[in-house]
């Protein structure tokens, strides 16, 4: 056991090596898009609107922090793995080496966790700022980020290992990652919509991050469906990346 | 003892057969040489004996260890150079040998001891701290040797190691690995360079269309199809190889030929004229 976590720390290592020689760039890039959706929609253009009985400014925060920790872990993790797949070639010395699939994943996943926590945490205290009252369960919320994270960096280690090509994965992004960035409830409510479209949403694992994070910051009843949806995603994308390491041998 | 042993060793890509039944022996302490055209199966053929790809089917053992049934034991023994260096170029070199030392589970004053070591075996010392990117060609192939040294392999694979060398840094590197190999690693390299081939392998096997066409030492594989050549060019069209076992029975052949036949070269043969002979194709038509 110690084997693995000694391995998983040691793949994360290269990775972390990386990004504390480029953090300031790493970080100010990942938190431009976030930050000009709370401008935009938070505080321009959502002021003096209420959504589900909250101010849209408080209802859309969690939104943008769920959506940060999406994008942002999916990209880190899948990016810097593509690169070292595709153009390094320096992911087949890993699979050359004793260190287990199990340690690999997790260990690349990680890179897209820190990464996502850090802009996401960055973005509640942007909002903190804004709406003061969205400080309700800090502890909760903040492994509820985690959860997120870590979910959807595995989403990027899977898709990274499956995807082929630049092109293949620009495709992906147009195709999967952008549509579920404004459809899976961050910038409005789902009981808005007509049950047929909820019920898709609800196979989106965005959806259930965002009802977390929301919930937890307005101080709602927790959503355990959402909970236990998120962790199902979480363990799918596991399976998944196994299967694609294994794929990539044969 | 063999380093390597394949046993009827097939690995298919849809209808592709990108090696077919490649029956093969390394020797413990040898240079060994896989020549052949681009396609002819040499980098599938390490991909699998590196865990890298599963075979189609046969048998496989590196090390005395199955390479399906004991991948990890295998890993341990194995050092691996791709074509591509597989460095990763946002790190220094010391970063990079660090990070293949730990994923190779050296403790940490180990790590730091084989990092010094290395270093100074392959005079890169002062070079340690500089980015990847920014090293020469040569240099950036030693780091990649010694960054898959790092835990004392007994077997190095090397694959088109000298591709993109200018002719020093190429001879400095056939230098690094007779050192190498003289201090006790078992070498597998692939090339498509005749020259290559011929000083430093002790062995060579040539691939022709995913098969193992001949094994032998390059002096063998000479003699085998005759150690002189004749080159001769008929009708200023197309050049014709005659072999000869010496240079007497060659200096009596060009004595018979007609007064037209041009351009008469006599020259000790070459593993490309091997090929030649066993294929019908040159290294490059591929």
């Amino acid at each position: 056991m110690m084997n693995m976590f000694s391995d998983i720390y040691s793949v994360f290592w290269l990775d972390l090596r990386v990004m504390r020689r480029h953090w300031k760039s790493l970080i100010a890039t990942s938190l431009v898009l976030p930050l000009l959706y709370l401008v935009a929609f938070g505080y321009g253009l959502g002021r003096g609107i209420t959504v589900d009985g909250v101010s849209y400014l408080s209802f859309v925060i969690p939104g943008i922090v769920a959506l940060t920790t999406f994008s942002t872990s999916f990209n880190s993790a899948s990016s810097k793995l593509q690169v070292d797949k595709m153009y390094y070639k320096s992911f087949d010395e890993l699979l050359m080496s004793p260190v287990s699939s199990y340690a690999i994943i997790i260990g690349k996943a990680l890179i897209g966790v820190l990464r996502g926590a850090i802009s996401a945490i960055a973005i509640y205290l942007a909002g903190l700022a804004l709406a003061p009252t969205l400080l309700v369960n800090p502890l909760l919320f903040l492994m509820l980020t985690l959860l997120s994270c870590f979910v959807f960096a595995l989403f990027g280690v899977m898709v990274a290992l499956i995807i082929a090509s630049h092109h293949g994965m620009s495709n992906f992004s147009t195709l999967v990652i952008l549509p579920m960035t404004f459809l899976c409830g961050t910038f409005f409510s789902l009981n808005e919509l007509p049950s047929i479209a909820k019920v898709v949403l609800y196979f989106l694992p965005l959806t259930h991050s965002a009802e977390l994070l929301r919930s937890t910051v307005l101080g709602l009843s927790f959503p355990w469906l959402s909970f236990v949806g998120l962790l199902i995603f979480g363990v799918a994308f596991f399976i998944g990346c196994i299967f694609a390491l294994k794929k990539s041998s044969v | 003892m063999d380093s390597i042993y394949t046993e009827n060793l097939c690995k298919d890509y849809g209808s592709l057969k990108a090696v077919n039944n490649l029956n093969l022996s390394v020797h413990d302490g040898e240079i060994f040489g896989f020549l052949g055209p681009n396609g002819a199966g040499k980098t599938t053929t390490i991909r699998v004996l590196t865990t890298l790809t599963c075979p189609t089917s046969g048998r496989v053992s590196v090390g005395g260890y199955t390479v399906h049934d004991e991948p990890d034991k295998v890993k341990k023994m194995i050092g691996v150079v791709q074509q591509h260096l597989s460095l990763d170029r946002d790190l220094t070199v010391r970063e990079n040998m660090e990070f293949r030392a730990r994923i190779q589970h050296l403790n940490s004053s180990k790590r730091k001891q084989r990092i010094t070591e290395l270093l100074e075996y392959v005079e890169l010392t002062e070079y340690a701290d500089k980015m990847v990117d920014t090293l020469s060609g040569g240099m950036k192939k030693k780091a990649a040797i010694v960054c898959s040294l790092i835990h004392e392999p007994k077997l190095l694979f090397l694959d088109e190691p000298t591709v993109g060398l200018d002719a020093q840094a190429r001879r400095r590197l056939w230098d690094f690995v007779r050192r190498l190999n003289k201090d006790g690693t078992t070498i597998f390299l692939t090339t498509h360079y005749i020259e290559e081939a011929e000083v430093l392998c002790d062995r060579v096997g040539i691939m022709h269309h995913g098969q193992l066409i001949a094994v032998d030492t390059p002096a063998n594989l000479r003699e085998k199809v005759g150690s002189i050549v004749v080159e001769t060019l008929v009708d200023n069209k197309e050049t014709h190889y005659q072999f000869f076992a010496n240079r007497e029975s060659a200096n009596t052949y060009v004595k018979s030929l007609p007064a037209d036949v041009k351009t008469v070269i006599i020259r000790e043969s070459n593993l490309e004229d091997v090929f030649i002979e066993q294929t019908g194709e040159k290294v490059g038509d591929q």
